[in-house]
């Protein structure tokens, strides 16, 4: 296999947010709430990694510090060879509009990403305004087709969101982002407000939809049952740092972060002729303003040692293209 | 059945709106044996919860019960005065909400939440119940519970105030509690550790629980028995295991086969279309226009709920000629 250059490379990415106190005259930084902690990842043309976390774990930071939707702390991205900051910096119009209609975005909650007095028409075509890419005769053949390919119809154009589920929503959200034709969409948590019977729908579409036009994912969740179902690599976040990285079916079978072996281990499995083992972490997510020290998931793991409390663990590869955050993943392999 | 705790049977819950009437129950009928924890499946407007909050008695405006019977312990719960029901609540029936930060109240702690109940059913007095909630706190997991106490509900975690919610659902022993999604609203590793709790607690307690939830993991780990329902109607019900490897009914097998699983890949089938508006369901059975065998019959007849086997009910009209496929 030729090693194609990746289409998104994410190298030492930072995200800080300051704690702020606020006076009545005078504003006191008081803390540092480190969302995102030196995350790197990359991905392939018309392939879909998967960032899981649990709330709090920076995976939605990350995704909007890489749109430059929020101002990175540090670190580099680029994207189809592009630097994405210093084009957002210092880039003119052009340039910035160019990437902006290469990465779209859909978001978690379908109610409250679209417009409700818009139209769908006017929605959809809003893109269009801004990024000038068709000629205006040509819009309502583009809503149509955009509208097809996330198999709604014609006349949906004309209705308002509220006239819509929340399945057929997030399918609009999806039309959306398909309108400008980008090869790159972030999904953040795309299924998880849907009802069961509607989120293999939206599954099987952005599946399809990548088989028929080789758009990339990165898709942002913390349901590990679709992200087997959905992704091609998979990289664990906790408390702002990649824990594990590896392709979806080397990571489900072999866990080598302890902190991938609970989460896993925690999803209840359809099937009762499995019997559900799971790893009772004690506590809870801690706060990203005081990470712990050393490894930051020792409060919690069960395997944690004096070492782990000292020394902070680096993401090394353990198995090919398979890679962990934890002193002792070698005895997981 | 005699050892029946909890008997509902042709319930019809109705919501008068201005729109018009939400039959958000239409015919359910849910059983409930001592010691035993039942799933509640469904989707959004399937009535899972509007049928739990009907055995309790708390509809919300306006929301009323206008048919069927609900028995517990053998009395009828539905010809109860205000005054019998209020002892009833709380004391033997108890239910833990899917948002404890709502089911909270925010300007009081947690000791005064849990404490109150206990006054008011066990007539301790305040030291006691203070002492009572401190024990209940530990038997729900909650390190340092003496410091808890003084806590109000927004300076806990989620994970912690679900098992507040839990432990004040506790507080007076119930025999029967229903769960309604508790943790939806929790992460993955909290969920694991709320659920393990529950299971234990249920165990320890010797009560019988209604686990509503729409998650098959979740039914599959937690359940002995499973009611399905959709659009207000009871789809099927029957023991879990039977359920799974055998579902005879369309829905619950479409179901199965649209749920990801994280131990494999597999094909996901996808359930067409929408969940159905409640204020004019779909003629004849309310799953046909999703139906991948639904025939002209489906369209024209409503299925009643048939006894299929012992313990086991189906509502479909070709249950007979289908053979279904499980996991």
């Amino acid at each position: 296999m030729i090693m194609a250059e990746p289409l998104l490379e994410v190298r030492s990415l930072v995200k800080h947010f300051d704690v702020v106190q606020r006076g009545i005259v005078s504003r006191k930084k008081t803390g540092v709430v480190h969302a995102v902690d030196g995350v790197d990842f990359h991905i392939n043309h018309g392939e879909t990694l998967a960032l899981v976390g649990e709330s709090g774990c920076g995976k939605t930071t990350a995704a909007k510090v890489v749109l430059y939707l929020e101002d990175p702390t540090g670190g580099q991205v680029k994207f189809d060879g592009v630097d994405v900051f210093q084009t957002f910096k210092t880039g003119d119009t052009a340039a910035r509009l160019k990437l902006r209609r290469s990465m779209q975005m859909v978001f978690q909650n379908p109610y409250g990403s679209l417009d409700p007095r818009m139209t769908i028409y006017d929605i959809i075509s809003e893109a269009f305004l801004i990024h000038k890419h068709i000629p205006k005769d040509k819009w309502k053949d583009r809503v149509y087709e955009v509208l097809k390919m996330v198999n709604l119809e014609e006349y949906h154009a004309e209705r308002y969101p509220h006239e819509f589920s929340g399945g057929q929503r997030q399918r609009i959200s999806i039309a959306r982002a398909l309108a400008v034709e980008p090869s790159f969409i972030i999904c953040d948590e795309p299924v998880s407000s849907l009802d069961v019977s509607i989120r293999a729908q939206i599954l099987n579409l952005l599946a399809d939809l990548q088989k028929e036009q080789g758009i990339s994912y990165l898709y942002i969740s913390h349901d590990l049952s679709s992200v087997r179902q959905i992704s091609h690599r998979v990289a664990v976040m906790y408390l702002g740092e990649i824990v594990e990285h590896a392709n979806t079916d080397d990571l489900f079978t072999k866990k080598l972060h302890p902190y991938t072996q609970a989460l896993v281990a925690a999803v209840p499995i359809p099937d009762v002729d499995k019997k559900t083992m799971r790893i009772i972490l004690p506590g809870e997510v801690p706060s990203p303003i005081n990470p712990p020290g050393g490894c930051r998931f020792h409060p919690r793991c069960p395997y944690a040692t004096e070492l782990c409390k000292q020394k902070e663990p680096k993401l090394e590869e353990y198995l090919k293209g398979h890679f962990a955050a934890c002193h002792y993943a070698a005895k997981f392999t | 059945m005699e050892d029946s705790l909890l008997e509902i049977r042709d319930l019809k819950t109705y919501f008068f709106t201005e729109a018009g009437v939400v039959k958000a129950v239409e015919d359910a009928t849910v059983d409930v044996k001592s010691k035993e924890t039942v799933g509640l499946v469904g989707e959004s407007g399937s009535g899972k919860t509007v049928t739990a909050l009907s055995a309790l008695r708390i509809i919300p405006r306006p929301g009323r019960i206008v048919g069927g019977s609900i028995k517990f312990e053998g009395t009828d719960v539905l010809a109860m005065s205000d005054e019998e029901m209020r002892k009833l609540r709380g004391r033997k029936m108890a239910m833990v909400f899917q948002d404890p930060s709502s089911s909270l109240n925010p300007v009081y702690t947690v000791e005064k939440q849990l404490s109150d109940i206990l006054m008011l059913h066990r007539n301790l007095t305040k030291k006691e119940a203070s002492e009572r909630a401190q024990y209940l706190l530990e038997l729900v997991g909650i390190p340092e519970p003496h410091t808890r106490l003084k806590a109000y509900p927004h300076e806990l975690s989620g994970g912690m105030k679900q098992r507040i919610a839990i432990a004040r659902a506790l507080s007076c022993e119930p025999t029967l509690l229903f769960a309604d999604e508790p943790t939806t609203n929790l992460d993955v590793t909290v969920q694991a550790q709320v659920l393990e709790l529950m299971k234990k607690l249920q165990r320890d307690l010797g009560m019988s629980m209604v686990m509503i939830t729409h998650d098959m993991g979740i039914i599959a780990d937690m359940t002995e028995r499973v009611t399905i329902m959709y659009a207000g109607k009871v789809m099927e019900a029957a023991d879990t295991k039977t359920i799974f490897h055998d579902p005879r009914h369309p829905y619950t097998e479409a179901l199965l086969a649209a749920v990801p699983r994280v131990d494999q890949r597999k094909i996901l089938e996808v359930i067409p279309g929408n969940i159905p508006n409640l204020i004019e369901p779909p003629s004849g059975c309310v799953f046909h226009p999703r139906c991948k065998y639904a025939k002209q019959i489906c369209t024209d007849a409503v299925p009643s709920l048939e006894e299929a086997e012992k313990g086991r009910l189906v509502a479909c009209v070709r249950w007979k000629e289908l053979h279904l496929k499980g996991v």
